[in-house]
């Protein structure tokens, strides 16, 4: 028991290791949490922060070490357990059912499910309780599957909550959310943090790492290299910490922008269960421009991203590439119209998991020559474009023939970048391309897109951080509830005024129409 | 417990967990042959020589695993895409109906060969049909595969039963519901003169040889496997999911009808409703324990079959019930499906 408030250790990690195979993932760490704090765990991807939070939850048996909760040691590999000593966990990928409500997620696993129901109203009350002490809106009755990420986040939250969480780690949280969202998540932290829970905050994002935490570990290659007080430090220092080495971010040089190369015109699409579709959206992307798309998650981001993709045909307006009006709506006419596509979910819809990499670089070009003659796969010609693309873009991994589930998040999306810009596409399709990766893997990805529109390309970069977008755009729309913006030319906007559009103001059709 | 995914497994898991499970299925099977009163040894020395303990012992095992090889390759085929094909049983019986219709006079006095050409090639069309009106519902109308396809092996035995008592019914068979009998020249002939081996067999090798071609180095192979493994990432690389799809299904009817025809044309002579005592479903078995893989379908196909040929000669024998195959079957299916899950990944106490 502490004596003072401040001071109360709840949990305590103590020499934790654990190897696979000749892997260490993590070598002999040891912290503690404090009542009431929220500290950072930094690391680069393949530090070892996902593997540690891992062990604590049960998931993994740590090979050393233990685990301490309130004072009582937490028996390995038993989520449960876990869970029961008030250890609640927000994984990087969520662990929903899209099927059921946000009522019945909340609810699953807590009992059985015939007295879930019987007890379905107390149950509710509580869920609309901790909604609202901890500004977690969601509706309780919305299928999970038709929710936002942010959104689903919420939930993921409320469902640690309503079991009685006292220490919440959240994994990655922000790498999901808009700069909204992430103020919204941070109020919530606050108001947990507030009441006495303790968090653990696993982030390479070093401006949020410093803006809620009091405390910042950084793990490196496994080990955990400095243990440092938030206002003791800074971003520079906790880079130089993270990546053992000093970064710097691709800049963007001033360019004059060529031809328009996809015009869309008055395009509408259709609904699609709650995902917004496009209302009447006019954009223009040129040569040599990228333009970036900020906006809520949710707002026709996705309905935008599938049309120009070639999988969803609009029901009304007009789609140029070029100067000649598309026709055909499917991925392969938009591949074949140079339109290349980098995906908002890499694991979903950007690879074939247990696939090679050199299956994996011909997905999109197989039915071509010379990777498929007369219906015959010319497996050489396949294995040809995987190295050159290992190679040119950088991609670490044992070879064309190894199985791409084992490469890191970075190192997929290098090879879905090398697949997309290798046939030298005139319009490229870049949805939320550097979601989730660490700050190398960002850079190369940003340098890349840069070089294309350096190249003559046109970009369209989807994101839903703002920093990205101001940081990387010649020119910037804003979308919301399926409409676009007007384009607004590079610095003419603050965040805060495009936070305003963000938010719904100036848009057409809305009570704040200009 | 969990599991945990080995990167690289060792050769002592490799192999010697697939070794572990068939010994777990002998020790069950000597527990079972204890059970009814026999000599557990002696039993499964029976079963082996019964399966492979003379020239005559492998050849009518090999005769067995011929409709088995079709069928197993049918649900290979078809899995692989995550087409969920449970009706070999009724693509079987079409091409074995279409057999018997062509094969008893149909098409005239064409040479042997090409009488054989022709009745194997319809065959497959007709089973082909039955599995593409199941595809076609699935991939217009989303009506889950597993539910029509295997309501279609009651509806073709339902069929079936009615001609072999109606139209097709052999005027000259005493009553009996069996159909008329194939002419020679619509009978596979055998490998090799005197040996009780008919051409099916190397039918059944030819095609396993052909689809693991398919699968591995055709365009369509790699767009059945990129369909199975993630539809959405193959539709999202603009794949025709919904083409593939439907040209898998034809394929996989074409070799469970491919069991039909051998059947009829190699062994039996004529169609009775017993003429497949549960190929199809077998077939799931085989398929499942080859791990799809086309190749690996022989060997398990063989595998199978020897355990009913042995098990049959067994019991003939020693007077222990046949339904110690079936009991063999489903317990080396379960052991070796948990083995070879097991080379991949670890257990992990808690």
């Amino acid at each position: 028991m502490g004596v003072d408030n401040g001071a109360e250790v709840v949990l305590r990690l103590d020499r934790i290791t654990k190897r696979f195979g000749p892997l260490t993932a993590n070598d002999a760490i040891s912290f503690d949490l404090n009542r009431g704090e929220v500290i950072g765990l930094l690391g680069e991807n393949g530090a070892g922060k996902t593997t540690l939070m891992n062990i604590l939850f049960g998931h993994y048996t740590a090979d050393e070490g233990g685990v301490e909760v309130f004072g009582a040691p937490l028996p390995p590999g038993n989520p449960r357990a876990a869970l029961a000593a008030g250890v609640g966990m927000v994984h990087q990928h969520f662990t929903l059912a899209d099927n059921l409500t946000v009522l019945e997620n909340i609810l699953l696993g807590t009992g059985s499910l015939l007295s879930a129901r019987l007890n379905a109203r107390a149950a509710r009350a509580r869920v609309r309780d901790l909604s609202r002490d901890f500004g977690l809106a969601v509706h309780p009755d919305a299928k999970v599957g038709t929710l936002s990420v942010g959104e689903r986040q919420r939930v993921e939250i409320l469902k640690a909550l309503y079991r009685d969480a006292r220490i919440l780690i959240l994994d990655e949280p922000t790498a999901v959310l808009t700069p909204q969202e992430t103020t919204a998540l941070f109020e919530t932290l606050r108001k947990a943090v507030a009441r006495g829970l303790s968090v653990i905050f696993i982030s390479h994002k070093l401006g949020e790492v410093m803006a809620i935490t009091s405390r910042v570990l950084v793990l490196r290659h496994g080990r955990l290299v400095g243990e440092v007080e938030t206002a003791a430090t800074d971003r520079h220092r906790l880079a130089a910490m993270m990546v053992g080495a000093e970064v710097t971010a691709p800049k963007l040089a001033e360019r004059v922008a060529g031809p328009a190369l996809l015009t869309l015109a008055g395009v509408s699409t259709p609904d699609r269960g709650n995902a917004t579709g496009l209302k009447s959206v006019d954009l223009v992307l040129r040569a040599g421009q990228i333009t970036g798309l900020a906006g809520v998650s949710g707002n026709g981001q996705a309905a935008l991203a599938a049309l120009i993709g070639g999988l969803e045909e609009p029901v009304a307006g007009t789609m140029e590439l070029g100067n000649h009006r598309a026709a055909q709506w499917s991925p392969r006419a938009a591949l074949g119209a140079g339109i290349a596509r980098i995906p908002e979910d890499r694991h979903k819809t950007g690879v074939i998991a247990d696939f090679t990499l050199a299956e994996n670089a011909v997905l999109e070009c197989y039915a071509r020559a010379p990777y498929s003659n007369r219906g015959w796969m010319d497996w050489r010609a396949a294995d040809g474009l995987a190295r050159k693309i290992i190679n040119t873009y950088d991609v670490r991994c044992p070879g064309p023939h190894a199985r791409i589930r084992l490469l890191s998040g970075g190192n997929m999306q290098k090879l879905i970048l090398g697949r997309a810009l290798d046939p030298g596409p005139e319009v490229i399709l870049a949805n939320q391309p550097v979601r989730g990766l660490d700050i190398g893997a960002v850079n190369f990805v940003h340098s890349q897109l840069i070089a294309a529109r350096d190249g003559g390309a046109a970009v369209l970069l989807i994101s839903e951080d703002l920093d990205e977008i101001m940081a990387l755009s010649d020119v910037i729309h804003v979308i919301y509830e399926g409409q676009v913006s007007p384009e607004f030319p590079r610095q003419s906007k603050t965040p805060a005024e495009l936070g305003v559009w963000m938010a719904g103001q100036g848009f057409q059709g809305g009570e704040h129409a200009a | 417990m969990r599991l945990e995914p080995i990167a690289n497994p060792s050769a002592l898991r490799l192999f010697g967990l697939p070794t572990a499970a068939l010994a777990l299925t002998v020790v069950i099977a000597s527990l079972l042959a204890l059970l009814a009163g026999a000599d557990p040894l002696a039993t499964l020395g029976l079963i082996l020589k019964g399966a492979a303990g003379s020239k005559f012992a492998i050849l009518e095992t090999l005769n067995r695993a011929t409709p088995l090889i079709f069928t197993g390759l049918a649900v290979a085929v078809a899995f692989r895409a995550r087409l969920w094909n449970i009706g070999a049983e009724a693509q079987l019986y079409a091409g074995a109906v279409v057999t018997v219709i062509l094969g008893t006079g149909a098409l005239g006095a064409l040479p042997s060969i090409l009488t054989i050409l022709i009745i194997a090639l319809a065959a497959m069309l007709a089973g082909a049909l039955v599995l593409l009106g199941p595809v076609l519902l699935k991939t217009r109308a989303g009506v889950d595969e597993v539910v029509t396809t295997l309501l279609f092996n009651f509806i073709m035995l339902l069929f079936i039963s009615y001609l072999l008592e109606g139209p097709m019914k052999d005027p000259t068979g005493m009553g009996w519901p069996k159909s008329a009998s194939l002419d020679k020249a619509a009978r596979l002939p055998r490998i090799v003169e005197g040996l009780r081996l008919h051409w099916g067999f190397a039918l059944a090798l030819i095609a396993a040889g052909l689809v693991w071609v398919l699968q591995t180095r055709t365009t369509l192979g790699f767009e059945i496997r990129a369909v199975g493994q993630n539809i959405e990432a193959a539709r999202f690389a603009g794949m025709p999911v919904d083409r593939v799809l439907v040209k898998t299904a034809l394929l996989s009817g074409g070799l469970a009808a491919l069991a039909g025809f051998s059947e009829v044309a190699g062994l039996k002579g004529n169609l009775t409703l017993d003429l497949s005592p549960g190929f199809g479903y077998t077939g799931i078995i085989v398929a499942m324990l080859a791990l799809l893989n086309p190749l690996g379908v022989v060997v398990t196909a063989i595998f199978v079959a020897g355990v009913f040929v042995g098990a049959d000669s067994m019991s003939r024998a020693a007077g222990v019930p046949t339904y110690i195959a079936d009991i063999l079957l489903a317990t080396s299916l379960l052991t070796m499906v948990l083995a070879l899950r097991l080379t991949r990944a670890r257990l992990r106490r808690r």
